[in-house]
């Protein structure tokens, strides 16, 4: 009948839903943001059901312990009074939803007619024999060469942007400041 | 086994609360974060797809979703933090003039 992988996964996939839904409704920011971490434990669950265990540590590392992270930061420096809602009637609700309802619809209808492909080399024996770190380094240093490049220069552009975005205006100024005041000041 | 399709439908559920969050909250901070639950929705359909294909295409480029998802999210919030010192809110619904 229901064997145990399907329990688990029945588990995960209750918990993602939920999770999210409360995640997008609460009012207060923060809340919000714990639950999304919760919720990313349980997607690197599912994961490890797919037989993708690197893809699991790399989630809870990358997702839910650095970006995660970064979003609680920026909560607690905007820290606004989180239970200050202006206007309680939110006209973009029914809409919102009507078009996630629509989407979710739409997307169900699609799901049936889905056939798989040619399966691939790498089948879940071969996988499991060779361990997934060692698979996925193969494939991302070999065929994949070219977007792992792009992506390290993305993330080159990321950080320098994040730096010259959230660097404070003062120091900007007062150099500028500075520098123009000396020759006026030699000229006289 | 765990059929393919519970793992489409999981996909697609997420994705539509996603769309459902980024449509409905008014704060920027909450928006982002919908994004985020989009992006796992896509990566999660491509895991499956990769692991029932018995391909690793779906596994890396999810491994790139990650990286690029995080490089957005920390230019992003960048941009919120110098929207908030500049106009000391974050909801979309105040910020809605290109000039200040």
């Amino acid at each position: 009948m229901i064997s145990l992988p399907q329990i688990i996964f029945c588990y995960f996939a209750a918990a993602i839903i939920t999770l999210s839904g409360m995640a997008v409704t609460l009012r207060n920011p923060v809340h919000c943001v714990l639950l999304v971490l919760l919720m990313f434990f349980h997607m690197a669950g599912v994961y490890l059901t797919l037989n993708a265990e690197f893809l699991a540590a790399v989630q809870i590392i990358v997702y839910a312990g650095a970006i995660l992270v970064l979003y609680l930061f920026v909560v607690f420096l905007v820290n606004l009074k989180a239970n200050a809602p202006t206007q309680r009637l939110n006209t973009s609700q029914p809409i919102g939803g009507a078009i996630a309802a629509l989407l979710f619809a739409l997307l169900l209808y699609g799901i049936p007619s889905f056939k798989l492909g040619t399966p691939g080399k790498w089948t879940v024996a071969t996988l499991q024999q060779v361990g997934n770190t060692k698979a996925l380094g193969i494939e991302l240093f070999t065929t994949y060469l070219l977007p792992f490049e792009i992506t390290g220069i993305i993330l080159l552009v990321a950080v320098v942007g994040g730096i010259v975005l959230a660097r404070r205006e003062n120091e900007v100024t007062d150099t500028a400041n500075t520098s123009h005041q000396d020759p006026e000041k030699e000229q006289r | 086994m765990i059929p393919i399709t519970w793992y489409l439908i999981l996909s697609a559920a997420l994705l539509s609360i996603g769309v459902y969050g980024f449509l409905t909250r008014r704060n920027v901070i909450i928006m982002f974060l919908s994004i985020e639950l989009m992006l796992n929705a896509a990566a999660l359909n491509l895991v499956a797809c990769s692991h029932y294909l018995g391909d690793l295409r779906g596994q890396t480029l999810t491994f790139f979703i990650i990286a690029v998802a995080a490089a957005e999210a920390a230019i992003g919030l960048a941009i919120v933090v110098c929207m908030f010192r500049n106009m000391h809110t974050v909801s979309v619904e105040e910020i809605c003039q290109l000039k200040g």
